[in-house]
């Protein structure tokens, strides 16, 4: 009577039964898992990746509600024809203060990872407004109805810091500054240095063109900064990874 | 779990499980599904072996083989470049404004530039470069910025009214809306439409000729033919960026467009930019 012959004693105890599938599933999970958190080659150090201003954030987070992910990945794969494409394939870093990721694996439209400048901000209005006036063939709904919408970013400071809960870095300063930075985005002859200073690069415009802040804002502001942070001219690609 | 149990009608072990009388028999695996079993396993250890698979304290196994994403798409581009290598270098070191529009490179320059477009400008343009409202249709021979290949070259270079690009295409109309009264908006709308349609009221087309010599024509010109040096809009044809009836001039008056373009030199590849530049100019307005 071998060992292989004992799993009666599992199957007639639906308690051991359970106990150990839990070991095996726990030994399956830290095989898959645990290595994520010491593996030095994860998430290579690029320079230029910083967190999102806290207009971008909202915007992404007004891309997530929309559901946009479920038509449009954010993922260029290693292959010619995508970097042809979208440009340079996308790196791990470039979605580490993305949480959760917008990775996606659907493409009913094309990929936005690089949308970012690619576009002009008013293009961005026509099309969320009616898709199909720009490009006639697309079938994306119309979103309107986000130029519509003000917001204020009452809970902006929140949101910032629950993402720094997770491990976005946000700094304490980033914090405090939260409301003001999440105004002055949209205010091209405002006082924004700070909030240049804070996100290198963050761009400062009138995103929808209308004198008040609404989600079109916010969401062309994320979309605007999607693939743009790091500067490719100074890296290079370690083959090993 | 004692004893062997032998089925005696077929001489088969059974599992020792009995419902009702009923006993199961225990007859082994298929040969030919064990081995396959079996051969699954090995291969399963050889391509972990052979490939970056396990996970170890600072990194993963590279695996055998030495294979990775990132060279082989690495080589697939130096070897799809290789194939076009002497068209490209012929391409770059070329005059575009003496290109023979029946030789090998400017079609190879047409079909290259074509696939550009599509990728990048088509959803501005439009995938057939008729435009948009807002958009210019590249297909005719009326150009804000210049249809020779050079002004076409620079415009796709550096953009138009972009913040990334310092020799960006800039011109900037005034918003009338805070300079003219609203009447002065209606007549200056009416003499823009007297210059290219037949219906239009005379009086006030004669009063807003004024304010428009005063106001447009630096631009513009007297005669409203426009001007590429400036981004100046031809008003005296048909043609409407942004829609010739009087409220899209009414809108355009009172509150002025901004169309802006991206710098393209700071995204495509040199060759990338003489391409489309030569497809654009090719589209059948090229001067």
């Amino acid at each position: 009577m071998g060992i292989l012959e004992k799993h009666a004693v599992l199957e007639k105890s639906p308690t051991l039964l359970f106990v150990f599938s839990l070991v095996v599933v726990t030994i399956g999970g830290i095989v898959e898992i645990a290595p994520l958190f010491w593996l030095e080659n994860t998430i290579e150090e690029v320079e230029g990746v910083r967190p999102y201003t806290p207009l971008e954030l909202t915007g992404r987070d007004i891309y997530v509600r929309e559901g946009c992910y479920t038509c449009h990945s954010q993922m260029i794969r290693p292959m010619r024809d995508e970097v042809e494409r979208y440009g340079h394939y996308s790196l791990a870093a470039e979605s580490m203060y993305d949480h959760p990721h917008q990775w996606g694996s659907k493409r009913t439209g094309p990929d936005l990872a690089r949308v970012g400048q690619r576009y002009s901000d008013a293009w961005h209005v026509d099309h969320l407004i009616d898709p199909q006036s720009v490009v006639p063939e697309s079938i994306m709904p119309k979103y309107g109805f986000l130029a519509n919408t003000e917001i204020e970013g009452e809970h902006i400071e929140a949101l910032l810091s629950t993402h720094r809960f997770v491990g976005v870095p946000y700094t304490d300063e980033m914090i405090e500054q939260a409301s003001a930075d999440f105004m002055v985005q949209v205010d091209p002859f405002g006082d924004w240095d700070g909030l240049v200073e804070r996100y290198p690069g963050a761009a400062v415009s009138n995103f929808d063109g209308q004198p008040e802040l609404t989600e079109m804002d916010a969401l062309i502001a994320y979309l605007q900064v999607l693939g743009t942070m790091v500067d490719f001219s100074t890296f290079t690609p370690d083959a090993s990874r | 779990m004692s004893e062997r149990k032998v089925d005696e009608e077929t001489g088969v072990e059974t599992t020792g499980h009995s419902w009702d009388g009923i006993e199961e028999l225990n007859n082994p695996l298929p040969r030919w599904w064990l081995w396959t079993l079996y051969a699954c396993i090995v291969w399963a250890i050889a391509y972990t072996v052979a490939y970056p698979a396990w996970p170890m304290i600072s990194g993963a196994t590279t695996g055998m083989l030495g294979f990775s994403t990132r060279a082989q798409v690495a080589e697939d581009i130096v070897q799809h470049e290789a194939k076009n290598e002497a068209l490209v270098a012929e391409l770059v070191a070329a005059d575009l404004t003496t290109l023979p529009p029946s030789s090998d490179l400017h079609r190879y320059a047409v079909a290259r530039g074509g696939s550009v477009f599509r990728a990048q400008c088509s959803q501005c343009h439009g995938s057939g470069a008729a435009g948009a409202v807002g958009y210019p249709n590249l297909l005719d021979n009326d150009w804000l910025w210049g249809g020779d290949i050079e002004s076409i070259s620079a415009t796709i270079t550096h953009g138009v009214r972009n913040e990334t690009d310092l020799d960006a295409r800039y011109s900037e109309m005034p918003a009338y809306g805070d300079i003219f009264a609203e009447e002065e908006i209606g007549a200056v709308v009416e003499y823009v439409t007297s210059l290219s349609s037949s219906e239009f009221d005379a009086d006030l087309a004669q009063a807003g000729s004024e304010l428009f010599l005063d106001n447009c024509a630096a631009c513009h010109g007297d005669e409203g033919l426009g001007d590429q040096f400036l981004g100046a809009p031809n008003l005296a044809d048909a043609i409407w960026l942004y829609g010739g009836d009087r409220d899209a001039l009414t809108e355009t008056v009172t509150n002025a467009r901004f169309g802006v373009m991206p710098a393209w030199g700071q995204r495509l590849s040199d060759v990338d930019v003489r391409a489309v530049s030569v497809y654009v100019h090719a589209l059948g307005g090229g001067e």
